[in-house]
């Protein structure tokens, strides 16, 4: 077993024609999956006790949430690879998921926001989850900010990662910010295992977030392209794609 | 006879404080910053001082970010100019603790007198003189704190065109627990509260910051010379 | 039908939810593939211009 699978990530014109095959199949099955749970979460899960009708806007805003963090480890993650390993595909994959976490980061917060009015009384309260989401959708500007005032490509992938590791510390502050401060915000409910959610509410919710993730990967990939190919200048490989 | 890492951040401190003391006005106007954005509020809201006492700490700790963010400018700018800071990235020495050296200089000259003056807006904003004793302990940790952080993003705007608003934009993710907890800090001691929960908590982002925040300063620092 | 789209009297809340989240998806899709197009025009001059 020769890491020749493990490099193969690591060259561009592979990462090219994998993201070219596969990013179809993928946004299908996410397209797929989405319609589905949305029909489960708007049309066959019963309405919620106390809430009744308003908590199906956890069907996009929960999962919302959770690729806002998970997109932003996985930046991290590739950033923090680019770096240390010097892999350009990893800088690339970094510099990819940077607007489509924001844009989650914006949903989670605009749908939050629209949940919040009718349950709370209130779009907004600075308590500690809401607070350090807001603050993940300023790390977001930044990086991509950062990207874009720095005319250097490689310094530009460099200095970018160093601030996607240092904003990780925000990742866990957020997801456990509910347990440790008393919060406004809901603590999180246990999705796997036991739980006080019923099936029917509960199934369209975890197909959201397999469905979600599905998408991002499918964006990603897509995005990748395009930014490898900013990346490899004049290499023979892009000529040959270009052709076909 | 070879220096050693702490003699050389040592002797990067005298001289970062020799040429402070050379252009005093450097050193004032972050301080003068403070002090007209505490007076701006009272202008803006209201002179009613039972009203301002509500927003003192707020106003406080949002001066004494901004005035920070003012400072973090030249903790760099000067050496990355004229190419000290490539000298120090290039002499062997442990450039980490060079910065850290530079960092904790900057704060001696920037956020200890902010902290030190403070008493003055607070009164002028209606915190009651019990509470002001919390005020610049809580003012000169979390000082500390934001130029440990601020360095960092000092670091990483180094390579960057029109750094300055980039600068801030990106300190304040960062300094946003900071704000909160000495605000927090702040309101607790304004109603006689216990102020050891934040202050801890303050603490805590100081040491994170001193063990962290020089490594990715340099790191940054590095990839902004090469 | 009517019960549906009034969601128990939340529909101003739920409506513009669900409009945000599909539309953000939608709309990162758009981007993500202006950029590949905007990425390969530029090689493509780039190349010219080069051979």
């Amino acid at each position: 077993m020769g890491w020749a699978w493990f490099h193969r990530f690591g060259s561009p014109p592979w990462i090219y024609g994998f993201s070219r095959r596969w990013a179809p199949w993928f946004g299908g099955l996410a397209a797929l999956g989405i319609l589905v749970a949305l029909y489960g979460g708007l049309v066959l899960a019963p309405a919620d006790y106390q809430q009744k009708d308003a908590f199906r806007i956890v069907y996009v805003h929960a999962p919302s949430a959770m690729l806002s963090l998970a997109i932003y480890a996985t930046m991290a993650i590739a950033a923090a690879v680019g770096l240390i390993w010097r892999i350009k595909v990893a800088h690339a994959a970094a510099a990819a998921c940077a607007p489509i976490g924001a844009w989650f980061t914006a949903v989670t917060l605009g749908t939050g926001m629209l949940w919040g009015k009718p349950m709370w009384g209130t779009y907004w309260a600075w308590d500690p989850r809401l607070t350090s989401e807001l603050v993940l959708l300023f790390l977001y500007f930044g990086y991509m900010g950062l990207r874009a005032a720095i005319e250097d490509p490689q310094k530009a992938d460099k200095a970018s990662a160093v601030l996607a590791v240092v904003g990780v510390v925000n990742v866990p502050i957020i997801r456990f910010s509910v347990d440790w401060w008393n919060s406004l915000h809901q603590p999180a409910t246990r999705l796997l295992g036991e739980s006080d959610m019923d099936w029917a509410m509960k199934w369209p919710l975890l197909l959201m977030f397999l469905a979600f993730m599905l998408y991002f990967g499918a964006v990603m990939l897509v995005r990748l392209r395009a930014e490898l190919l900013r990346r490899e200048r004049n290499a023979s490989w892009v000529r040959e794609v270009l052709r076909g | 006879m070879k220096t050693g890492p702490l003699q050389a951040a040592f002797l990067v401190s005298q001289r970062d404080l020799r040429l402070a003391f050379r252009q005093p006005s450097q050193l004032i106007q972050p301080l003068l910053f403070f002090m007209i954005v505490a007076t701006l509020f009272p202008l803006t809201l209201t002179p009613e001082l039972s009203r301002l006492r509500d927003a003192a700490p707020g106003v406080l700790w949002v001066g004494a970010l901004l005035s920070s963010l003012l400072a973090l400018e030249f903790l760099f700018r000067d050496d990355a100019m004229d190419g000290t800071l490539e000298q120090f990235a290039l002499s062997g020495q442990s450039l980490t603790w060079m910065l850290f050296a530079k960092t904790c200089t900057h704060w001696l000259l920037t956020g200890l007198p902010l902290a030190l003056a403070a008493p003055i807006a607070a009164l002028a904003l209606g915190v009651a003189p019990a509470a002001i004793g919390a005020v610049v302990a809580s003012l000169l940790l979390g000082s500390f704190a934001m130029s440990l952080v601020g360095a960092i993003s000092a670091g990483l705007t180094l390579g960057a065109r029109r750094g300055g608003v980039l600068l801030s934009l990106l300190t304040l993710p960062l300094a946003v627990p900071i704000l909160v907890f000495g605000s927090d800090a702040t309101q607790r001691a304004m109603m006689g509260g216990d102020i050891a929960p934040p202050m801890y908590l303050l603490a805590a982002i100081a040491v994170l910051g001193v063990t962290l925040a020089p490594l990715a300063a340099a790191a940054a620092v590095r990839i902004g010379l090469e | 039908m009517d019960e549906f789209f009034a969601m128990s009297g939340y529909a101003e809340y739920v409506w513009p939810s669900l409009a945000l989240a599909v539309g953000a998806l939608l709309l990162n899709v758009w981007l993500a593939r202006r950029a590949v197009a905007l990425a390969e025009r530029d090689a493509r001059r780039r190349l010219e211009t080069t051979s």
